[in-house]
């Protein structure tokens, strides 16, 4: 466990010595940006319309005391939304979609010698082929997590107030009751950190893929167990520490 | 002139090359050759850098690469094209992508139409002019190693190293993959190192050939002296070949005139 961690550590340290020139990595950034950023946008923009919408519905369901104000259900699902919801399972979606492109992707390049090619090139692959992604996640990841919780937000309400379970007014007030803007930062660094943990780990476990077809989907796989792993045990400390 | 003194490498424990000391020359087509797992790759790996020695030094023309600074190790790699056995095409950029990556990565300063004259050029040299916006998935085994070669001679390396160039090819193709291969080393006068187990390749365009067995070099000289070498290992990695086989019973049985007889004979003849 130690030497894996050694080893991360190494992994990272070549990354950000002896890096490409600017230009080249920021093209490589804008890339990298378009494809985990922008083509996230429909899963995540699904999976949080509809956690918004289960989220309401079933507090809804909990909610039978007539003496708690119906704007309370607005109020929780903003809560765990921004301060849950939107970060961790936004972030354990992009584990499942950008983790195991990352590792798949690398993974193919080292089986077809393609890292190779760039490293007797005497081109610094680490920091050509794993920076960028890492740079593109971390500026990403936060911004899709935006986007998830005004969605999830969106779908609390649409659920709401379509079902008739609450007068729209009621989930409004909710949603602005004892807004604490302090939760918004805390849930993007949670993104930043998710995000760093994401890419950081499936571009090791792409990197080192040894072997053929089989070894590209084990890697890919194991980069997305560990990813989500280690956002839950991140999730837990970041909670701890900055709450 | 790339010089090898006394190189050494073992994995756990196993050690794949045993004291390798040998010289690629200038100009030559310098042939890397033995059966499988007789550490060609690995003594391939050491020479660009992939992999460390364990003992042992390298020398390209002066300049000592092991254990030499990271600057030293930069410039020299920065002179090495290399012709891998897949290819190792970047299968999300277009041929012509690929022949100019090394370029946009190597000489910032070129502008980009010299880069796209550069580019033009290299692949009208190995003659794909034509195949420049394909993807290296739309494109064939034989075209791939020629972008592959187009790509590794585009920032004027001094130094190719193609490792087996052949796999994977029909004969015809192979012969033709050989050629280019050879002509460009003359032409630009590089440093040329192949691995090979191809004997097409060994008598057609072994300039220097080194022949490795079990991690140590038990013979070199050119392709006028490997069919009479003395070597017993050689001689059964030459002869286990059946057209060489073939060529040497022929030779044994009418003498060189039937040697000459057989070549001429149109291939469906013989």
């Amino acid at each position: 466990m130690l030497k894996i961690f050694g080893s991360f550590v190494l992994f990272l340290y070549n990354m950000v010595t002896r890096t490409e020139r600017i230009r080249v990595l920021w093209n490589r950034f804008i890339e990298e940006a378009t494809l985990i950023g922008v083509n996230s946008i429909f899963i995540v923009g699904i999976v949080s319309a509809f956690i918004g919408a289960v989220t309401c519905i079933q507090i809804a369901y909990n909610l039978t005391n007539p003496l708690i104000p119906k704007s309370t259900i607005g109020y929780m699902v903003r809560e765990m939304t921004i301060l849950e919801l939107a970060p961790t399972i936004t972030s354990i979606v992009l584990a499942g979609k950008v983790g195991s492109s990352i590792a798949g992707g690398l993974g193919t390049m080292r089986i077809t010698e393609q890292i190779s090619a760039l490293e007797v090139m005497g081109i610094n692959s680490t920091s050509y082929l794993v920076l960028p992604r890492i740079l593109a996640s971390m500026f990403m990841f936060p911004l899709l997590v935006i986007l998830a919780m005004a969605l999830s937000i969106l779908g609390g309400y649409l659920a709401g107030t379509l079902s008739g379970v609450m007068a729209p007014q009621d989930y409004i007030e909710g949603i602005r009751t004892d807004f604490i803007p302090y939760n918004i930062v805390f849930a993007l660094i949670k993104a930043v950190v998710f995000a760093f943990l994401v890419s950081g780990i499936s571009a090791y476990k792409g990197y080192y893929t040894e072997g053929g077809a089989l070894e590209v989907g084990a890697a890919s796989t194991a980069a997305v167990t560990n990813s989500i792993i280690a956002i839950l045990l991140a999730d837990y400390v970041l909670a701890a520490v900055l709450l | 002139m790339i010089e090898i003194s006394n190189l050494e490498k073992s994995f756990d424990g196993n050690q794949v090359l045993k004291g390798i000391s040998c010289t690629l020359e200038t100009g030559k087509c310098n042939l890397l050759l033995g059966g499988s797992g007789t550490g060609k790759s690995v003594l391939l790996s050491c020479v660009v850098g992939l992999m460390k020695p364990d003992l042992g030094s390298i020398t390209f023309d002066g300049t000592v690469y092991t254990n030499s600074k990271v600057d030293i190790r930069q410039e020299i790699r920065r002179k090495i094209g290399m012709l891998f056995q897949g290819s190792a095409l970047f299968d999300s950029m277009t041929v012509a992508k690929n022949v100019e990556f090394p370029l946009q990565m190597l000489t910032p300063d070129m502008s980009l139409e010299e880069r796209r004259d550069r580019v033009e050029f290299c692949l009208k040299r190995v003659g794909l002019e034509n195949a420049g916006n394909k993807m290296p998935s739309e494109i064939s085994g034989g075209m791939k190693k020629r972008v592959g070669i187009a790509r590794a001679i585009a920032p004027n390396c001094t130094y190719l190293f193609c490792d087996e160039p052949n796999s994977g090819l029909d004969p015809a193709t192979s012969i033709k993959i050989d050629e280019l291969i050879a002509e460009i080393t003359h032409e630009y006068n590089i440093t040329t190192a192949i691995i090979t187990h191809d004997m097409n390749s060994v008598v057609g365009i072994g300039d220097h050939i080194i022949f490795l067995h079990q991690g140590k070099k038990l013979w070199d000289g050119n392709k006028e002296e490997i069919l009479n070498a003395q070597v017993p290992e050689l001689r059964e990695f030459i002869f286990s070949s059946s057209l060489v086989r073939a060529a040497k019973r022929v030779e044994e049985e009418d003498g060189p005139q039937g040697l000459e007889h057989l070549a001429a004979e149109p291939l469906s003849e013989v």
